[in-house]
């Protein structure tokens, strides 16, 4: 079976929220058969490697594998929060996409939905990040 | 069964103007008990509130008042649509008397209207006893002036607002869940011991209370996860039966999709442990909750379990946090990189000259400045070619407006004084304020249920 490396957009969809300086991303596989092996990959430690220039002390993961679906919660990720952040995104909205795109993982071509623009351009290295 | 439909017509102060127009002609189809949930009330809305209020009496509910109702208070009344919102604010009662007025002028005769207060710990506590509870989260309240203090007050309230017959419900700080958990405790008789009904209950009024982002919105990846006509996106209904069963769906012919992956980013939005999600309600176990399409636009949520609530409750604490000074500037073309940096590297250098002594950031959006301090060191680093279009960014906060003015009009002064076709200065000047999140006994939180009579 053929392996790819690709970010994480290329398997899952996020969402991220916000209370205080605490960051809640959540990470949600797009196929089923992808979910243990993005448990396996996207850790508590590489979601903190990220955060952790910016401020980040602690992340926790929770997994919820009924939808499947992983909730990061994210101590410190936000420069203070939306009351105290000197940047243009207090609120942390776009923090789900920097965990889609920062963190790369390693997957079965067959995890990635049909149509899928990773698929297409997976020869090229470029894109795929591999 | 009875089936009771739930709509949200607004998921934060500022939410399209006209969302609730679909959802009321699509309620006014459905059989059986209706509502139509506003919910416009964040943490720094309130202080904002709460200051207008104490210049006068009469204000400090939401101004969104006026923009939502009129478009749909007749319609409602007509079709026994009841609303539900939280643009009580600061001042439910005040809001009450505003939607008599509201409801004079568009001819809507015999209007009953309630208010739910007590939230409002000002009112009950004084402040040094405010800075005697334990914050939970954000900052120390140490000795700054207190703007608001607000405890959110359940569902059970909401409920005693709807069993005096009112057609419109105005709260202040209630859970957003509140606002649709109460409809359901009212029709259904549910009781405070039933906890597993009340956390259905909970999850389908956390799903709505963001409105379209439960429907296709705040959704869309063009080529990745795509909705339809999202211009027209509909906002979700819920259809919610006596046994806790809930359907999620949206008014027919409008944009948006409700799907599996819509709904489960919206149940996990601004969840920390999804096991134990803590209401004044119930504790809301969200982790065996499963989630499945059982229609077009239709899904049904079901597996939410609950546990005992605790025994205190929240509260927000909002001190004056000064102001927030921004400008911004564009770079375009060729060299607009460079051109951008020099004008940061202008306008820190003037920050310095003018002596501010507030921390100031000078950014260049374009360049990676959103996830300003991330580990990015793989694909997803941004290139900043020299050719293109960038903006200089300019922040500042402080107690002082005058400084605040200062770093902003710094941007602007780059119109004459800095490098070559600097464009578009933008510039915003905000009054801010600092949340803390304590926790208060419930003896101290009396809500109470005024109805209103027109005047």
């Amino acid at each position: 079976m053929s392996e790819i490396d690709v970010p994480l957009h290329a398997v899952a969809h996020a969402r991220a929220g916000d209370k205080g300086n605490r960051s809640n991303v959540s990470v949600i596989a797009y196929r089923p058969e992808a979910f243990p092996l993005l448990v396996e990959q996207v850790t508590e430690a590489r979601v903190l490697a990220v955060f952790a220039p910016r401020g980040a002390t602690a992340v926790k993961r929770h997994v919820l594998p009924k939808l499947p679906a992983m909730n990061f919660v994210i101590d410190g990720a936000l420069e203070g929060g939306v009351n105290a952040s000197l940047g243009l995104d207090g609120h942390g909205k776009a923090l789900s996409f920097l965990v889609l795109g920062e963190i790369t993982v390693r997957v079965p071509r067959e995890c990635i939905p049909a149509g899928s623009p990773y698929l297409e351009a997976s020869g090229r290295r470029e894109v795929t990040g591999g | 069964m009875t089936t009771v439909h739930v709509g949200c017509g607004a998921g934060f102060a500022g939410d399209r103007f006209d969302a609730a127009v679909p959802l009321v002609a699509a309620l006014a189809q459905a059989k059986g008990e209706r509502f139509l949930t506003y919910e416009v009330l964040a943490e720094r809305t309130l202080a904002i509130a709460q200051r207008l209020r104490r210049e006068n009496p009469d204000q400090g509910y939401s101004p969104f008042l006026d923009v939502y109702l009129p478009l749909v208070l007749a319609d409602c009344h007509r079709h026994g649509i009841r609303i539900v919102t939280n643009m009580g604010a600061a001042n439910p009662l005040g809001a009450a008397r505003r939607v008599h007025e509201l409801a004079r002028g568009l001819g809507v005769r015999g209007l009953k209207v309630a208010a739910v207060t007590g939230d409002d710990l000002l009112a009950a506590m004084s402040e040094s006893q405010l800075r005697e509870q334990p914050v939970i989260e954000g900052i120390a309240l140490e000795d700054r002036p207190i703007v608001a203090a607000n405890a959110y007050l359940g569902a059970g309230p909401v409920a005693q607002a709807l069993a005096t017959g009112a057609h419109v419900v105005l709260v202040g700080r209630t859970t957003d869940a509140a606002l649709t958990l109460g409809p359901l405790m009212h029709v259904h008789g549910w009781a405070p011991s039933r906890l597993d009904l009340l956390a259905q209950g909970t999850a389908c009024g956390h799903l709505l209370e963001c409105g379209a982002q439960v429907t296709g919105a705040y959704f869309p990846d063009p080529g990745f996860k795509d909705v339809p006509d999202l211009a027209r996106v509909g906002f979700p209904i819920a259809e919610v039966g006596a046994g806790g069963d809930v359907v999620v769906t949206k008014p027919p012919g409008t944009g948006g999709a409700v799907n599996r992956m819509t709904v489960i980013e919206q149940l996990l939005y601004e969840v920390h442990d999804p096991r134990n999600y803590l209401t004044p309600d119930v504790v809301l176990d969200l982790g065996d909750v499963e989630v499945e399409e059982v229609g077009e636009n239709r899904v049904r949520v079901s597996g939410a379990r609950g546990k005992p609530p605790p025994a205190t409750l929240k509260a927000t604490v909002c001190v004056d946090a000064g102001w927030l000074g921004e400008g911004e500037i564009s770079y375009a073309g060729p060299n607009a990189l460079a051109r951008a940096e020099l004008a940061a590297s202008v306008v820190r250098a003037r920050c310095a000259a003018i002596g501010v002594r507030d921390p100031v950031r000078v950014e260049v959006l374009g360049t990676g400045a959103i996830f300003r301090g991330a580990r990015r060191d793989r694909n997803a680093v941004v290139p900043s070619p020299a050719v293109g279009e960038y903006r200089v960014r300019a922040a500042v906060r402080s107690m002082q407006r005058k400084t605040a003015q200062q770093v902003s009009d710094e941007v602007l002064s780059l119109y004459c004084s800095g490098p070559a076709g600097g464009a578009g200065v933008r510039q915003h000047v905000t009054p801010q304020v600092a949340t803390a999140s304590i926790l208060v006994d419930r003896a101290r939180v009396q809500a109470q249920v005024t109805v209103v009579e027109a005047p």
